[in-house]
């Protein structure tokens, strides 16, 4: 198959994959059966793509011309060939765990899920994909829309609430920051497709661009960069495999894939790392990182924890990006990969815990370990890679990323980077820790077995995924590698 | 003095207004629309006025006259005249229907039973 | 042959139609009838609109008297495109009629319903495709006594209050068309509107224009419900039967911002120093109010047809805010919303005409868990509404892509961001009603809530549909939309 093809049956095959589910409702089997194929069909895919990227080929697809000198297009370069890669290959691994999730917490409403999610997939590989700003903003709005019915999917009172903070700081911040950046970059370059070096190169007084530029990072409300936060905490009403998949992999790295992408491919590294008011934006995402960090060790439920972490490592990915150095942006790509698989770790964890046990408060859970050592073992890995620590991926982007400071002369952020994986530390290990050498409460744990099979496998995978891109960063490190160098 | 010349236009002016006034400040709903045909009387004269030529005739074709009045704007006036009577029948359609379904033609009775004004 | 007559057939055909209905006498004939003139004068339109993309401008001559002592039908893109729109609005509302009508008026009065209707299309198919003046007055006195009529059928008895309120405010702002004509004529003593446009320059200094100008921009804002002169709008598009709504929503204030173009730029274009001074500081703070103030008052409204008409009044807001900066894009904006608003709210209040077919009532409290009887009835609505807040992939989006355009060129940035904070204010205003339908619990009685039939749903979703569609291609409305904007800016004749 031709990589042209391959490009554009990347979204197809997901909304093809939609429209089945959404006919095979009332027969689950069937239906689970497609979202496993569709998912592993659009791995395959993105691993076709690989191929193509390493024989130097750059296939490019035109849609249809939206507006004049605006088509809706899609091309295939390094760092979105990253994100859809890790995107693709989680979607199998969480599709396996919502298996069985979904079925053993009984939940209502399956089809409207798997279809949801097969649809914010689609949007996904959109988002990666998108050969200009205009394309990855429509394939952004529709990423939020089409995980609304996920995130409110229990339709109580607390997930109406929450689908309005998350609708609200989406959709305003997009809608009121992000599309007046991108109309004003229109009027000043006349163009939105997606250049090395940037479209914006002497378009502008310094000033401007700074004020632009701020209106990207703060209009990508995805990327949680403080005070557009507060939806990812409020979207933990979701069932797991949401949180799991969207807010650790497809949402949250769209927002900071998006912030890479501007920075990289519409303001060019070099009209960045001369504006002042990068600097102004790398305290933000500092604080960002050290705020979010203070306030997960404040909180008692597994999932608010790991949100808070969530905006916290997101700010990595954001500083990496704003220091507009080399390093600093193979850092970031790296990130991307190393933090989902350890951030979709813990979460696969917190739900195999909840449909285990039904404990939600990390204060319930000391001497969990006794009776869920694989799960716990899993968390400890996962939480091994978010701090940064040997021997699990998170090293190498950490690693980068502290290395960019250094280039860039930011000391400051050197220190917050440091002081944030002591936290990291506070706020991650002690749970494993509790879980297994603390004894737990009387009678509290008796009959509590390992969560079910599909979860474990899944749990599993990414577990020994976070290990092995210690071991073998190599694939990532040469695709991050060829966006800096060219 | 050339103001007390154009006294046709301060009639205009006067009648607008008067119009105007019933219909904004009256509650009943009939006056309402009798002000609405003053309002519209004024313009007809508007027009007429405009269309007369000093030393003009009625434009009807006739070997001694040189000088007509325009007819043009007779002909407007004629339709707008049309106009403002099919305005004036609906209206008091829609009146005799309103009395029918409330039971008044006040404004602010209507309102208070069923909060529509 | 027929070809040569066609702008006197798009306004004949609908007029004469009218009467045929009432001869019969019989529902089923009088909307067979409706239908037909509905869908030809569709036709007609699209020829029309390609004669003038590919020849120029289409002029007819009525009854062979040469302009401009004759009344001349003039076709430029400008009307082509509205032509074009309202003809298709109310070809799709009249598919949707037959179900809905049967339901909401009474069987004895349906025939006198297409009848008006009829004469409500000719009257704006009329004012589209004039060119004179006066003529226009005529054409929008029998649009509006048409549209009396036709929301005072409306089964509440406060249609007929509203009627009523429409029929003042309408006749005091056509009145005020009048004497803007009137005065126009006694300083340049034509009619003709494009003949108007090269003797206005001669005399443009009087107050007697400046008079007019200002006489027919009150007058044509009354129709347009530009704030606040909106008062009449609300209660009309709240109260009338269905069909109504929906036709009279996506035409009558459509119709009456081309009115406005046309004034302003065609007859009064020569002398555009006057409009230099007043459309910036007047139009846009208004039109700004407008958006905010309705969309507001949208949010609070418990009855939803109420709340779309609240949201009809701050989409117009947004048409003559792009109309105000009197640059290309903005006229483009403004146009393109022309089309894009029509298609929105068409076919909001169509699918809102399936839920009161099925309820009885536009209320709120009732729709409490209807998003999962009717599904497709609230997936058209949800769309519409994403539409409305102009989500990318939807018309809306287009419309307020160009807006922030023209507004960032003209370097106002500050209503570049008002226009932004606008389109979220409708996010919470549609965000109620999917709330509601999909949150709540449906309650237990109500055997009647379900799904919409076929023929009342297929036409929501071709409008629905064309929403989606012209998101995606914008080829024909964008197109048309700049050939017209270029065309209004370059002058007239």
């Amino acid at each position: 198959m031709s990589a042209h093809n391959t490009l554009w049956l990347t979204i197809a095959v997901p909304l093809a994959g939609a429209v089945l589910i959404a006919m095979l409702g009332r027969r689950p089997n069937p239906r689970e059966a497609v979202t496993l194929v569709t998912s592993g069909a659009l791995f395959a895919l993105v691993v076709r793509l690989w191929f193509a990227l390493q024989a130097g080929e750059r296939p490019s697809v035109v849609l249809v011309e939206t507006l004049p000198g605006l088509p809706l297009a899609f091309n295939l370069e390094p760092l979105g060939l990253l994100f859809a890669s890790v995107a693709s290959l989680l979607w199998i691994v969480t599709s396996i765990y919502a298996i069985g999730y979904m079925r053993a917490h009984h939940e209502k409403h399956q089809t409207r899920f798997y279809c949801a999610f097969a649809i914010a997939l689609a949007s996904t590989m959109g988002v990666a994909f998108a050969a200009n700003m205009f394309t990855l903003f429509v394939c952004y709005e529709v990423l939020t829309l089409s995980t609304y019915p996920l995130v409110t999917h229990s339709g109580t009172q607390e997930a109406r609430r929450a689908g309005r903070i998350y609708l609200g700081l989406l959709l305003g911040t997009s809608i009121g920051l992000q599309l007046l950046a991108i109309v004003w970059t229109w009027t000043l370059t006349g163009t939105l497709d997606f250049r090395h070096g940037g479209i914006l190169a002497g378009t502008a007084s310094p000033a401007t661009i700074g004020v632009l530029y701020a209106l990207y990072v703060f209009g990508i409300g995805k990327a949680a960069l403080m005070p557009f936060h507060r939806w990812l905490p409020a979207a933990m009403v979701a069932p797991t495999p949401v949180s799991a998949l969207l807010h650790a992999v497809a949402v949250v790295k769209a927002g900071v894939f998006t912030i890479l992408k501007v920075s990289v491919f519409v303001f060019g590294l070099d009209l960045l790392a001369g504006n002042s008011v990068t600097d102004w934006l790398l305290y933000v995402a500092g604080a960002t990182i050290l705020i979010a960090s203070l306030v997960a060790m404040r909180q008692d439920n597994l999932k608010a924890r790991l949100a808070y972490s969530t905006i916290s490592q997101l700010g990595y990915v954001v500083l990496g990006a704003l220091l507009a150095n080399s390093l600093g942006i193979l850092g970031s790509t790296l990130h991307i990969a190393m933090h989902a698989f350890g951030k979709i770790t813990l979460f696969f964890c917190a739900g195999a815990i909840l449909v285990a046990t039904r404990k939600t408060e990390i204060s319930q859970m000391h001497g969990l370990g006794h009776a869920m050592p694989i799960t716990m073992t899993a968390f400890l890995i996962g939480s091994l890679s978010i701090i940064g620590l040997p021997p699990t991926g998170g090293m190498w982007s950490k690693w980068y990323l502290a290395l960019g400071t250094v280039d860039a002369g930011q000391f400051v952020l050197l220190a917050v980077l440091m002081v944030s994986s002591l936290l990291n530390i506070a706020y991650l290990l002690p749970i494993p820790v509790r879980a297994f050498l603390q004894k737990p409460e009387r009678g509290k744990i008796k009959g509590i077995q390992e969560a079910p099979l599909p979860c474990l496998a899944a749990i599993l995978f990414t577990s020994f995924g976070c290990v092995a891109l210690f071991f073998y960063p190599d694939p990532l490190y040469r695709l991050a590698q060829l966006l800096v160098t060219r | 003095m050339a103001w007390l010349g154009l006294y046709n236009y301060w009639v205009v002016i006067f009648l607008m207004m008067a119009g105007f006034y019933a219909v904004i400040t009256r509650g009943n709903l009939v006056k309402k629309i009798v002000g609405l045909n003053l309002f519209q009387t004024s313009v007809f004269i508007l027009y007429i006025s405009m269309s007369k030529v000093q030393g003009g005739t009625a434009p009807i074709v006739d070997n001694e006259f040189a000088i007509y009045s325009n007819p043009l704007p007779h002909v407007l006036i004629l339709t707008a005249i049309v106009v403002g009577v099919a305005t004036t029948a609906l209206g008091l359609a829609l009146v005799v229907r309103i009395r029918e379904s409330y039971g008044t033609v006040e404004e602010d009775e209507i309102h208070d039973l069923d909060k529509s004004f | 042959m027929i070809s040569q007559h066609l702008p006197a057939l798009q306004v004949v055909i609908p007029l004469l139609t009218a009467p045929v209905c009432l001869l019969f006498n019989n529902a089923r004939v009088a909307w067979i009838l409706s239908l037909v003139a509905s869908s030809v004068a569709l036709v007609i339109a699209a020829l029309l609109l390609q004669q003038v993309l590919t020849v120029g401008i289409v002029t007819y001559e009525i009854g062979g008297w040469a302009a401009p002592w004759g009344i001349e039908y003039r076709i430029d893109p400008v009307n082509a495109f509205v032509l074009l729109i309202v003809a298709a609005i109310g070809t799709v509302v009249m598919s949707f009629a037959p179900r809905s009508v049967a339901s909401e008026i009474p069987e004895q009065q349906i025939a006198l319903f297409y009848a008006a209707y009829l004469l409500c299309l000719a009257g704006l198919l009329g004012i589209a495709a004039t060119g004179d003046a006066f003529n226009l007055f005529v054409f929008l006195e029998i649009s509006s006594l048409s549209s009396y009529v036709l929301i005072s059928l409306g089964r509440d008895r406060r249609a007929l209050t509203a009627a009523f309120q429409y029929l003042i405010m309408g006749t005091i702002g056509a009145t005020f068309i009048l004497i803007g004509v009137g005065l126009l004529y006694m300083m340049t003593g034509t009619l003709n509107m494009a003949d108007l446009a090269k003797r206005l320059p001669l005399v443009a200094d009087t107050r007697t224009v400046a008079a007019a100008l200002a006489f027919l921009t009150v007058g044509i804002s009354l129709k347009l419900a530009l704030f606040p002169l909106h008062l009449w709008l609300p209660n009309a598009y709240a109260f009338a039967p269905s069909v109504v709504t929906a036709f009279i929503a996506a035409t009558g204030t459509k119709v009456a911002v081309y009115m406005l173009l046309r004034f302003l730029f065609t007859v009064f274009g020569a002398t555009l120093s006057f409009e230099a001074v007043l459309l910036p500081t007047i139009l846009l703070p208004l039109s700004l109010v407008a958006v905010f103030s309705a969309s507001i008052v949208a949010i609070f409204q418990d009855n939803i047809k109420r709340m779309l008409a609240y949201s009809s009044v701050a989409q117009i807001g947004y048409m003559i805010l792009g109309l105000s900066f009197v640059s290309v894009t903005g006229l483009t904006a403004c146009i393109l919303h022309l089309f894009n608003h029509a298609l929105m709210k068409g076919g909001l209040f169509l699918a809102l005409g399936c839920v009161v077919y099925q309820l009885g009532s536009a209320d709120i409290s009732k729709f409490a868990g209807l998003g999962r009887r009717m599904p497709w009835t609230f997936a058209a609505i949800v769309v519409g509404g994403l539409s409305l807040i102009g989500v990318p992939l939807t018309v809306g989006f287009i419309s307020k892509w160009y807006l922030v355009l023209a507004a960032l060129e003209s370097g106002q940035w500050w209503v570049a961001v008002l226009v932004l904070i606008g389109s979220l204010l409708a996010v919470v205003y549609m965000w109620r009603i999917v709330e509601v339908a999909f949150f709540q619990p449906a309650p237990r009685q109500g055997s009647q809530r379900r799904e919409a039939p076929l023929s009342l749903l297929l036409p929501t979703w071709v409008l629905i549909g064309a929403n989606i569609f012209f998101g995606i291609n914008t080829d024909l409305t964008v197109g048309v939309a700049q050939r017209a904007a270029v065309w209004l800016l370059g002058g007239a004749s």
